[in-house]
């Protein structure tokens, strides 16, 4: 929306949907403490598992080829044409199309990052240490960035949502069980193991379907 | 109000609803058989992997 748009309508957006977020997570952090263990683990980890696993599903079927790998090239040149195609309406001294689609881009895509952050912190009982995780990734990416110069569609996009989808569905299993009454053989060591399961059920499907689009090619 | 709902529905539910279902009838496998002396951890995981291979089966089919 900056480049496009122009940066003040965008950053203005940018701002209004990080206070926006920063209210939600004050509001709901506190309340997700109270609520019983059990109970915030079953439904922690079923939307966990429900979430992780529509990004295990899209990664498995791009990387068996059953689904096109995302270019992020044309992505970025399609709603570049997009953002400089649309009507300009100006609203408090802003472009209200560059404002809103940022606003709606940051609140949603950060809804979903805070939606992580704060089950993680409030099933592994310490918010702070899950926030101090997720601004030291933000710090890293970012470093990454000024480090790397190099474009966005250089990274394995489908290796970080498969990595994401694994993790996410990993964890979505062991705490929804264990809310479900389930206690893990040997607790929390079980972790690694759900894991390896995970990981390895993963690979294996993407071989399975690897083979069945061969077959039918 | 629309576009808000769709937000959720497609946090939530995503491109395949069976996924969500499936799920949710692993739990409740998973709570029925924890209160008995059968190993209960083993059903999520092994729902987990059905589900999402029926899933994978149908898009792929």
């Amino acid at each position: 929306m900056g480049v496009t748009r122009g940066w003040r309508s965008a950053l203005a957006g940018t701002l209004a949907a990080s206070l926006a977020l920063a209210a939600i997570v004050a509001a709901l952090g506190p309340a997700l403490t109270v609520i019983p263990i059990e109970i915030l683990r079953l439904v922690v980890g079923s939307l966990l598992l429900v979430f992780g696993l529509q990004w295990l599903r899209k990664a498995i079927l791009r990387a068996s080829g059953w689904r096109a790998v995302r270019n992020e090239d044309s992505v970025y040149e399609r709603e570049t044409a997009a953002g400089r195609a649309a009507k300009s309406e100006e609203r408090a001294g802003l472009d209200w199309y560059g404002f809103t689609v940022s606003f709606k881009g940051v609140l949603l895509e950060g809804l979903e990052v805070a939606f992580i952050v704060l089950t993680f912190g409030s099933t592994q009982g310490s918010i702070p240490l899950a926030i101090a995780g997720a601004v030291a990734a933000v710090v890293l990416v970012v470093i990454a960035g000024f480090v790397v110069h190099g474009p966005l569609s250089r990274v394995p996009e489908n290796t970080l949502a498969f990595v994401v989808g694994v993790l996410l569905t990993t964890f979505g299993t062991f705490w929804g069980a264990e809310g479900a009454g389930v206690d893990w053989p040997g607790g929390d060591a079980a972790l690694p193991v759900v894991l390896a399961f995970v990981l390895v059920m993963s690979l294996t499907y993407v071989g399975a379907l690897r083979r069945r689009r061969l077959v039918t090619a | 109000m629309k576009r808000f709902l769709r937000f959720w529905w497609d946090f939530i539910v995503g491109d395949d609803w069976r996924v969500a279902v499936g799920i949710a009838l692993a739990l409740g496998l998973t709570a029925i058989v924890a209160t008995t002396a059968a190993p209960a951890w083993l059903v999520l995981p092994l729902g987990v992997a059905a589900v999402l291979w029926l899933s994978l089966a149908r898009a792929a089919g």
